[in-house]
């Protein structure tokens, strides 16, 4: 018989805790927003006031729009992060597919290969990446940081979408084969749909590191024309440090984008991270 | 049948993720590597073999900020292993009660701060310790400790701490997360098994899901040196690429910015760019190979 165990203090000091740390948690976040639609005044009268009638003022955002360039940066990074990630689901997707359906002399080493990159950061390799974007002129250009992200997130692409090819069927690519589809045919009509699921995956642990990086933009793009958003937001605050209103304000301007994609792809997120893609 | 030779469609499927891959990624890896062992003398790239790593571990110059700068990066990781991680196990380990509800929200909220950019870590905490603001002293008061607050973002003895609790703060999420799938996959039996032999609560999960997930904890050990050995943005975003005050937040990351990009007075040098990422790659590979032949070889991967 279960043991009765009526609504006990255990239970009580979990929810406790769990609620002392999600405070913890949005607490900052919370008192950026909020304080980011008020005067000046109330900003540092009564910071941790909701804004009312009062207090109420959007010249944050105003001066923001007026002085940054914000819709190009978001723009810049939109392109960024989707070509990007483009390239790293179909590149990705490709040489898993070789390595986990054909058999071919180097097979094994040409895993290994790809698979160093998982351990070792891109960014160590910074300096000569740099070089190479000087000699073939694409310092300052978009081009320039899609290729470093699709390298970075290849190798992890790649392990992660080898071992879901791995489990698709031999019977089904055998029938396709007797049908006389083509490998290219084979690979785009029946693979890609059925590991759909993985591909979101890791579309979506490759999406917020991109989304945020601020190294590459900084190294390789810092033009006016080519910044990103996190890049833009770094400067924009850099140069309004005292101005407090347009400060709050570009923060929770590039607050969010990041909470409106987290908003639609946190199931996804989570079930990847729990669902051992990692392991 | 007659096989054509060459299976092209292998080639194929490899080449444009092998050839981004080692163009942008390897090459580079490589070259830097070898960039460290050249000069600039008199507007030509010289070979001087070992000089710039005698300079960088030997003259007082360089080595300097280097040991200081590897030291902060030793502490910034210490601090991540002893609070993000235990924090991220206790919260996984009350999460996966069987009869907690509410467990998705409490996880979602939780992971906010994990998708956030460094940028805007970096100022909101910047803002919110301020003492020209108030918000942190005032919420001190509210508890009756408002003597105990300093600027600390301002101060050298406590400027990287603060700085890597941030950093702790907005991490959280990832061990969060990763330990939850780990004790999610304890199959039941088990846990039924020790209730049956009287080992339940709180030294059910000490005795009998702490070492079970141990893999787990490995995995989340080296991400996390990973990580932060190659850390830059949060430090960058929050105290600018001098690494405030007086170098005392200065880790790997910034250390190498500011040799190899210049930075005010100082000339970008990548010759000793290369060298201080080559001590970095060395640095994380060392790391790597503790935890894939010390570590994880020796842990027994369980098999349900």
């Amino acid at each position: 018989m279960e043991k009765s165990r009526p609504f006990n203090a255990n239970m009580l000091l979990m929810h406790g805790a769990l609620v002392v740390y999600m405070i913890i948690a949005l607490f900052p976040v919370f008192v950026i927003v909020i304080n980011s639609f008020k005067k000046r005044k109330s900003i540092f009268r009564e910071p941790l006031a909701l804004p009312d009638a009062d207090s109420f003022s959007l010249i944050g955002y105003e001066t923001v729009i007026k002085q940054g360039d914000f819709p190009l940066y978001f723009q810049n990074s939109m392109i960024v992060t989707v070509t990007s990630l483009f390239f790293i689901l179909l590149f990705g997707a490709m040489a898993a597919y070789a390595l986990s359906e054909y058999r071919f002399p180097g097979n094994k080493w040409m895993g290994l290969y790809l698979a160093l990159g998982i351990m070792i950061p891109i960014r160590i390799g910074t300096v000569a990446i740099l070089e190479l974007m000087v000699s073939t002129g694409l310092v300052n250009t978009l081009t320039a940081l899609i290729l470093v992200y699709t390298a970075q997130g290849l190798p992890l692409a790649v392990f992660i979408l080898s071992e879901f090819m791995h489990q698709i069927s031999a019977d089904l690519k055998n029938a396709a084969r007797v049908d006389g589809l083509s490998e290219y045919k084979i690979f785009f009509r029946i693979v890609l749909p059925l590991v759909r699921p993985a591909l979101a995956t890791v579309a979506v642990f490759n999406m917020i590191p991109i989304w945020n990086d601020l190294w590459f933009p900084l190294i390789l793009a810092p033009g006016e024309e080519t910044k990103t958003l996190t890049l833009g937001s770094q400067i924009f605050i850099g140069q309004y440090v005292t101005n407090w209103n347009a400060v709050l304000a570009a923060l929770s301007l590039a607050i969010l984008p990041a909470l409106f994609l987290y908003a639609i792809f946190s199931r996804q997120l989570i079930r990847g991270l729990t669902s051992g893609a990692v392991k | 049948m007659q096989r054509s030779p060459v299976r092209w469609h292998i080639i194929i499927f490899l080449t444009p993720a092998v050839l981004v891959y080692t163009t942008v990624m390897i090459f580079p890896l490589f070259n830097t590597l070898r960039l460290a062992l050249y000069n600039r003398i008199d507007q030509e790239r010289v070979f001087v073999g070992l000089q710039n790593f005698k300079a960088l571990f030997g003259d007082t110059l360089w080595s300097e900020p280097f040991w200081n700068a590897l030291g902060n990066n030793l502490w910034f990781f210490v601090i991540h292993m002893l609070v993000q991680n235990p924090i991220g196990i206790a919260l996984a380990a009350i999460l996966s009660h069987p009869r907690l509800r509410f467990a998705a929200f409490y996880r979602s909220a939780i992971f906010i701060p994990t998708i956030l950019s460094f940028v805007i870590v970096g100022f909101a905490w910047k803002l919110i310790l301020s003492p020209l603001w108030g918000i942190a002293p005032s919420l001190l008061d509210t508890v009756g400790l408002k003597s105990l607050f300093a600027p600390w973002l301002g101060k050298e003895e406590y400027a990287l701490t603060t700085l890597a609790l941030i950093s702790v703060w907005q991490f959280v999420g990832i061990p969060m997360m990763l330990i939850y799938a780990a004790l999610l996959s304890i199959p039941q039996e088990i846990i039924e098994a020790g209730e049956i032999d009287g080992i339940t609560g709180f030294s059910a999960f000490w005795r009998i899901k702490l070492p079970l997930i141990l893999p787990a904890i490995g995995i989340i050990s080296i991400l996390t040196f990973v990580g932060n050995f190659n850390a830059f943005d949060l430090i960058y975003a929050a105290q600018g690429a001098l690494a405030g005050p007086a170098y005392s937040t200065d880790i790997l990351g910034t250390f190498m910015y500011r040799t190899f990009f210049g930075f005010q007075l100082q000339l970008g040098d990548p010759h000793m760019g290369s060298a201080i990422a080559s001590a970095m790659f060395g640095i994380i590979l060392i790391g790597v190979c503790i935890y894939l032949f010390g570590i994880q070889s020796r842990m027994r991967r369980f098999q349900f």
